[in-house]
């Protein structure tokens, strides 16, 4: 059975141990903890979470290039501990804002010499690597030496050489890191390009962006220091929330409003207070949707002016803040180190 | 499928370093600073011996001293060739992971990394020769070489520094703050327990098995005699064994460091493995 998942993980864990100065202890990080994870065949899978939350450190793990301290993955059909020269022909993989490559080797010297690695015949590799640097915006560059190129560009040469290979599963770690909007554009649409071309390739996908998850994949799974905390489709994720009514309101001025008035309200399950310059922006998550009606009472007792009202619909994010307690942005301020 | 996964390693290795080695700068710098290096060197042993020995050239030290210093070379280059590939790769492109994903035999591609550095080298080592016999009455009468023992000797010799740069490797690996030294550092050492400037009985008799341990001192030995054997014959540290009983020592102390070298390889690369070390970038 375990053979027809692309990648599985069974209680998988990870824990650095950490240097600080000489006299003090090591300290140790629980990078990962107990993950469970299936992703099928033919899946674009996303983990999304905070930077630190432990993206990186499974991708590492999966890829055979980390060893996990518990547990055990597998990766098409494959342990990645026990078997890793068994897996590597099978996978691929490309990190997001990084400038790797070699500066003195043309664009496509270099991406020629990683298909060689991976025994991929010499005329076929040229021809692959004309068809994707095409397919990205790139063929006008092949022959420009790869120092000579800005960091976009290098990024997408090396987006290009994790495709190039043809894996059955490739992992992208934050592919679209420190890219333009058009150039993270035409990247989300090479990936899905890529996929629709083969149905049995497989992509798992890390990310902080929830925009970019919604859009592109199958299934996501929300991690968090370690810990994977939900997993399903981006719709059946955000359904979970539909029983909570969402808004955001702009009121002005603020006039004392706190956070806690509007939690004290009993229908008030979230509230979030983010001021401006001429008030506030609040979101607020409500039991139900009448209960706004009370709500708006307080902002009347309070001299509160609502300049604005919008219900939305959930995001990603409401579903990360629903598990995690704050928001992507706020568990990165405080930081849970990767 | 072993063999070939090896041979493309070894093969797509040698390119890459090749390229890398011959572009840092434009081919006219490059066979400029390739001429200027080794002369520049040799230049600076020749200045200080002729200071010491009073400009006396003429005595069999000056040659043994020269050829051991011409061929030393190699040392450097192939050993720090090999281990210097992991700092180049992982510090300085940040390819040393995808390298790790890839198919690839990684020992036997760090092996094909330094085959650039020993192409270069025996540049040097030729001309900084060449120079010698043109310049400083270096006397080798071709006529008289033996060219099968300096050509088994020098390919024995190139595979165990080679053996011992993939254990430089596999400790750079585990390493962060002093990994560019590490090479350097035990070449150094090499210089000075394996008979390149001086025979190892000028070191203090307690000093002198450090040296009798090292290949790289049956290397040179035989590199001298194979090419000037009148010269090394003129010094006793040696002279009780045949240029045979030589060879047979150096292949089987070649041998137990190659063995040694691989072993510590797989062991630093299953600990840089465990420790997260093999995409570690540290910018130190």
């Amino acid at each position: 059975m375990s053979a027809s998942f692309a990648i599985e993980t069974n209680d998988l864990g990870r824990i650095y141990k950490l240097r600080g100065s000489k006299k003090e202890k090591r300290k140790e990080l629980v990078a990962l903890q107990n993950v469970n994870l299936t992703v099928e065949r033919g899946e674009l899978f996303g983990l999304l979470g905070p930077n630190g939350a432990g993206k990186t450190t499974l991708i590492k793990v999966l890829t055979t290039l980390l060893s996990p301290t518990s547990g055990w993955a597998r990766v098409a059909g494959l342990d990645v501990h026990a078997e890793p020269e068994v897996v590597r022909p099978k996978i691929n993989m490309v990190s997001g804002g990084e400038s790797s490559g070699y500066g003195l080797l043309t664009v496509r010297e270099n991406l020629w010499m990683f298909s060689q690695f991976y025994g991929v015949p010499s005329k076929e590799a040229n021809e692959r690597i004309e068809a994707l640097l095409e397919m990205v915006g790139m063929k006008d560059r092949m022959h420009t030496k790869s120092s000579d190129l800005s960091t976009g560009l290098r990024q997408k040469m090396n987006i290009v050489r994790g495709f190039l290979t043809e894996p059955e599963v490739l992992f992208l770690d934050e592919p679209t890191l420190g890219l333009d909007v058009g150039a993270m554009r035409d990247v989300r649409k090479f990936i899905l390009d890529w996929l629709k071309a083969d149905e049995e390739r497989t992509l798992l996908l890390t990310t902080h962006y929830m925009a970019e998850a919604e859009e592109l994949c199958d299934r996501v799974a929300i991690i968090n220091k370690g810990r994977v905390l939900a997993c399903d489709t981006p719709t059946a994720l955000k359904q979970g929330l539909q029983k909570d009514a969402l808004f955001e309101i702009e009121v002005s001025p603020l006039n004392g409003l706190t956070q806690q008035n509007l939690l004290d309200q009993p229908e008030v399950t979230k509230a979030a207070v983010t001021e401006t310059e001429t008030g506030a922006k609040l979101s607020l998550s409500l039991v139900e949707e009448s209960a706004l009606a009370r709500v708006i009472n307080l902002f009347t007792q309070k001299e509160v002016k609502v300049m604005n009202l919008t219900k939305r619909q959930p995001t990603l994010e409401d579903v990360f803040v629903d598990l995690v307690g704050r928001s992507m942005a706020e568990e990165e301020e405080h930081g849970s180190g990767e | 499928m072993q063999n070939s996964t090896s041979w493309r390693s070894f093969r797509m290795a040698a390119w890459l370093g090749w390229v890398i080695e011959s572009n840092w700068t434009d081919p006219f710098l490059f066979a400029v600073y390739s001429i200027v290096k080794p002369i520049s060197g040799a230049a600076i042993l020749v200045v200080m011996y002729g200071i010491i020995s009073g400009g006396n050239f003429d005595t069999p030290l000056f040659p043994y001293i020269y050829l051991g210093n011409a061929f030393y070379i190699y040392v450097g280059a192939v050993m720090t060739g090999v281990s210097w590939a992991v700092v180049d790769d992982r510090e300085h492109y940040k390819t040393l992971k995808y390298m790790y994903i890839a198919p690839i035999n990684i020992p036997i591609y760090l092996l094909g990394r330094g085959v650039a550095r020993f192409i270069t080298g025996s540049i040097a080592v030729v001309i900084t020769i060449a120079a010698g016999i043109w310049f400083l009455n270096v006397n080798i009468n071709f006529a008289e070489v033996d060219w099968l023992l300096f050509i088994v000797t020098l390919i024995v010799g190139v595979v165990m520094l080679a053996l011992l740069g993939l254990l430089l490797a596999g400790v750079t690996l585990t390493v962060a703050r002093h990994e560019g030294f590490i090479g350097e550092a035990t070449a150094g050492a090499l210089y000075i327990f394996s008979g390149a400037i001086f025979p190892l009985d000028v070191l203090p008799a307690w000093l002198r098995p450090i040296g009798y341990f090292m290949p790289t001192t049956y290397w040179l030995e035989l590199l001298r005699r194979s090419l000037v054997g009148n010269v090394a014959a003129a010094f006793p540290t040696l002279a009780n064994f045949s240029d045979l009983q030589i060879l047979g020592i150096m292949v089987g102390l070649s041998i137990f460091f190659g063995t040694i070298s691989i072993w510590v390889f797989r062991w630093c690369d299953k600990f840089a493995r465990e420790r997260g070390l093999i995409d570690r970038t540290t910018n130190y």
